[in-house]
């Protein structure tokens, strides 16, 4: 569908793609890697080495890596409860690697979710992710005001039986923008965020206030407008008893009347939408 | 003739060992997996015999007297003839006899458990015994270190946990006494234990006990004598169960306190815990729960020793002790409170029948069910309020899937608006779904259940609305109203048939309610405008449904009356007992809507 302009890609947006297919690479290196044993800290370790290999020097935020039913973020009341633990993996265990590494100044942020062998709820839970990829995209290009995608996104997720688990992000988002970051010579992260990237965020926020719109996709007043043409990195995130399920990819938003270059998926080759296509 | 021999296909035969001559019957294709099931004091075969029968159309089941008992011969002389390596010696030959190039699966109930604890860590049956399942019958040697354990650290719990023990093991030192026993059981005792069991234990009348007990309870005594000092004073230290234990434990055994089997894993490595709210005869109390938990065990174990792997994943939740293999039924399951509660009893390994007027939700509760741990799992597409469909409902049920064992009527809608806003159309509607529903679900599956005999327990969802008034929710607080009264008069007219009745009242929890709920006396827009506003509401409070599914198993677990679970509501509900001033000025408050 998006072939046509996927393929007129402008260099901006082929630098994005390029850096969301390097996450994306790193997370299935390491998800390959992955045995019993291994706690979150280590599986961290190894996205950031092998990112760092490959030349990432900045990031929007540092590695997250979940295990077990903290993939659900069962019982998780303050964000350090966020960063990876010492929970060792299982046989059986779903678990979610997360990364927004920033190269040549361009940002992905991307989430990966598998799991330690078999694990029906599991392959349940991503095969039930597609329909809510489906469910954004059109409605971005219906152009619904974020809250009310947010609400749909939220109905579907009950209709199908599971917790809304994106809630327990800071500020519950669904989705945040992404940009272009300069590139220096060093790169101070705080509580694991790039100090680069938050400026980012904190003057489009700013910004955004002045005009009626914020860079954070919530279910909250501030996100009753429609989309804003940008990059919005989305995670829809799916609980169910102790089992928790995400993607995050770059949704493109564009101010084109023509509704499918309106908005689209910066790529569709991507390990979730595979599995989709080969209808597993 | 005892009832069993008139079973269709029984056979009966004679098995000579160490002096005596063991009655043995065997029901079943001898070609299935052989199930023995070893009777207990004082009793003979027959108190399995409903359980027998249940087993017989799926295994090679055998039963035997024990020496002395029932039509068995009694040793010569009785002091030292009951020695639990002698007893072991009687399990072999029988076994030899019945089963002998298979191992068997092995049942004990009271003194059966008890020997087959000893049949079970023993060397010379290794590779003979495919898998035991114990009830009411501890090892006297296990039992022996419990006691160790506690008179050698005794903190005032463990002392505590003795002396209850120490209390409900009366009997055992009265049948230490000499001749006493004996002359009781012949006498007095023996004539009056069968209305004793109906009045005290809640046995049924009928054709158990049969009438050698007075014979079976002397020769029996010897089973004490011989072995309980002994075993106590020098427990053996090697008493690792060499075979799978399913430990079936009744809540309300006179005899035997549950504490017992605190550390039991140490012993029985590869246990399964059942619980059941019963008392001590279980065998002929609950014949179909142990007939479902027996029958699943054993042919867990079949298949594993074929190399079958594991079918479904295994149910872990936190009460599959009390609820694997149970059949639950939910109505309103596609959604909400519902919903949750049927996941939470499919985590526990129960199966579900999960009933919603809206077809899709309820298939797709069903089929989460079974992902999680419901061993099988139904959709059911029935209006509550429709009085035919629910009689056709139970009689399928009742039919294809057994009788309930759980019942939880949950449907239910939300009705806002004043009184005089609320037309006759809107309380009809409201109290078809709440009230008559409920009605309807009690009735019938109630009947059933207080017709098996066998125990269940009903929960109707209820509301903190139903002691809390409002201006808002006239008719909707009296549809609950009326939920909780009903089932606090059912509960009070089951509870001699062991049919426990809760009433939930939840409070705000964050559901599907306050979107469909109707707002009577505004018009399209503005019920829009309110059901927006009130989900919005209802998801700030954001109390989930999974916390209700919770308080309902344990509700079921507990035999609790009333429930209100969240902190509004058990607050209300004390202001309603103690402070109902207080309460009735916030009733007259405008709803922020
Ligand atoms: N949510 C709350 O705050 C709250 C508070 C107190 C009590 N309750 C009670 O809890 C119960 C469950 O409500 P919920 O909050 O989960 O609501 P819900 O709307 O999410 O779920 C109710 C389910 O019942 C089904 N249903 C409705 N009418 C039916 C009928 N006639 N026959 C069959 N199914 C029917 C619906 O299709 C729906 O799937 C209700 O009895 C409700 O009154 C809810």
């Amino acid at each position: 569908m998006t072939s046509a302009v996927v393929r007129e890609l402008s260099a901006e947006l082929r630098g994005f793609r390029e850096v969301q297919t390097l996450a994306y690479a790193c997370a299935e290196a390491v998800a390959a890697q992955l045995k019993p044993g291994v706690t979150e800290r280590e599986a961290a370790r190894m996205q950031r080495e092998w990112l760092r290999e490959r030349g990432v020097r900045d990031w929007f935020h540092l590695p997250f890596a979940w295990f077990g039913d903290r993939t659900a973020f069962v019982n998780f009341r303050i964000p350090l409860q966020f960063f990876p633990t010492n929970r060792k993996l299982e046989a059986g265990m779903p678990f979610i690697l997360d990364m927004a590494p920033v190269h040549k100044g361009f940002t992905a942020d991307i989430g990966y979710s598998g799991c330690l062998g078999l694990n029906p709820v599991h392959d349940k839970l991503l095969a039930d992710l597609e329909a809510h990829r489906e469910l954004i995209l059109r409605e971005v290009r219906e152009r619904r005001t974020l809250r009310e995608i947010y609400e749909d996104v939220d109905r579907l997720m009950v209709r199908q039986g599971y917790a809304n688990r994106h809630r327990a992000y800071p500020f519950g988002v669904i989705a945040h923008k992404v940009d272009r970051v300069r590139e220096r010579r060093i790169n101070p992260t705080l509580f694991g965020f790039g100090t680069q990237s938050l400026k980012g965020l904190a003057s489009d926020a700013v910004h955004g206030h002045r005009d009626g719109w914020s860079p954070l996709w919530s279910p909250y007043k501030f996100s009753d407008h429609p989309p804003r043409p940008g990059l919005w990195a989305v995670e829809p995130h799916l609980g169910f008893r102790g089992t928790g399920a995400k993607f995050e990819e770059i949704l493109v938003v564009t101010d084109s009347t023509d509704p499918e270059e309106s908005a689209f998926w910066l790529d569709d080759d991507l390990p979730h939408v595979r599995r989709w296509a080969e209808g597993i | 003739m005892t009832d069993l021999m008139k079973i269709h296909g029984a056979r009966e035969r004679w098995v000579s060992t160490g002096g005596v001559e063991l009655c043995v019957v065997e029901l079943g294709d001898a070609a299935r997996p052989t199930v023995v099931l070893v009777h207990g004091y004082p009793d003979s075969k027959e108190v399995w015999s409903e359980v027998a029968t249940r087993l017989a159309d799926r295994f090679h089941v055998v039963l035997y007297d024990v020496r002395g008992m029932g039509r068995s011969t009694a040793p010569a002389p009785l002091r030292g003839g009951y020695t639990l390596e002698k007893l072991t010696d009687d399990f072999m030959a029988v076994i030899d006899a019945v089963s002998p190039d298979r191992p068997v699966h092995l049942v004990g109930h009271d003194w059966g458990s008890v020997q087959s604890w000893e049949f079970v860590t023993v060397k010379r049956t290794e590779g003979r015994i495919a898998s035991f399942t114990s009830m009411s019958g501890p090892s006297l040697d296990h039992f022996g270190h419990w006691i160790k354990q506690r008179m050698k650290r005794p903190t005032p719990r463990k002392v505590g946990q003795l002396l209850g023990q120490g209390a409900k093991s009366w009997y055992v030192y009265m049948l230490h006494t000499p001749v006493l026993p004996e002359l009781a059981w012949r006498g007095p005792l023996g004539k009056r234990w069968p209305k004793i069991l109906e009045r005290v234990e809640r046995v049924p009348a009928g054709d158990y006990p049969t009438p050698s007990l007075p014979s079976d309870a002397a020769h029996g005594a010897w089973l004490y004598r011989d072995n309980v000092r002994a075993r106590l004073r020098r427990p053996r230290e090697d008493a690792y169960a060499h075979t799978p234990v399913q430990l079936i434990t009744p809540l309300g055994d006179a005899f035997l306190s549950p504490k017992l089997y605190d550390q039991l894993e140490l012993w029985a490595p590869r246990l399964t815990r059942r619980t059941l709210p019963a008392k001590h005869w279980v065998p002929r109390t609950r014949p179909d729960q142990l007939t479902a938990w027996i029958g699943e065990f054993v042919t867990a174990n079949e298949d594993l020793e074929a190399g079958v792997p594991a079918q479904r994943t295994v149910a872990d939740g936190k009460y599959a002790d009390r609820f694997g293999g149970q059949l639950v039924l939910v109505t309103g399951a596609g959604s909400g409170i519902g919903r949750a509660t049927a996941f939470a009893f499919a985590e526990a390994g129960a199966r579900v029948i999960a009933v919603d007027r809206d077809a899709e939700s309820a298939a797709r509760t069903a089929e989460m069910a079974q992902l999680i741990g419901a061993p099988t799992a139904w959709a059911e597409t029935v209006d509550v309020t429709d009085e035919q469909a629910m009689e056709k409902l139970a009689e399928k049920v009742a039919a294809e899937y057994g009788v309930l064992d759980v019942l939880v009527n949950n449907a239910g809608i939300g009705l806002s608006g004043s009184f005089f806003d609320t037309t006759p159309e809107d309380w009809k509607k409201v109290l078809d779904v709440n009230l008559w529903g409920v009605i309807h679900g009690c009735r019938l599956f109630g009947k059933q259940m207080a017709e098996r005999g066998q125990g269940g327990h009903i929960v109707n969802t209820a509301s903190a609305a139903a002691y809390q008034p409002s201006k808002a929710l006239p008719a909707y607080s009296t549809s609950k109203a009326a939920v909780l009264m009903l089932s606090e008069c059912l509960r009070a007219e089951l509870s001699d048939q062991g049919i426990g009745v809760s009433a939930i009242c939840p409070g705000l929890v964050n559901t599907n309610i306050t979107a469909t709920a109707r707002f009577a006396g505004v018009d399209a827009e503005e019920e829009k405008r309110r059901q927006k506003k009130s989900s919005r509401l209802y998801g700030l409070r954001n109390y989930p449904p999974e916390k209700v599914a919770d308080a309902i198993l344990s509700a079921v677990v507990h035999d609790k009356a009333v429930v209100p679970v969240t902190p509004e509501a058990r607050g209300a509900h004390l202001m309603s007992r103690f402070t109902p001033r207080a309460l009735r000025a916030i009733a007259r408050m405008e709803p922020p809507l």
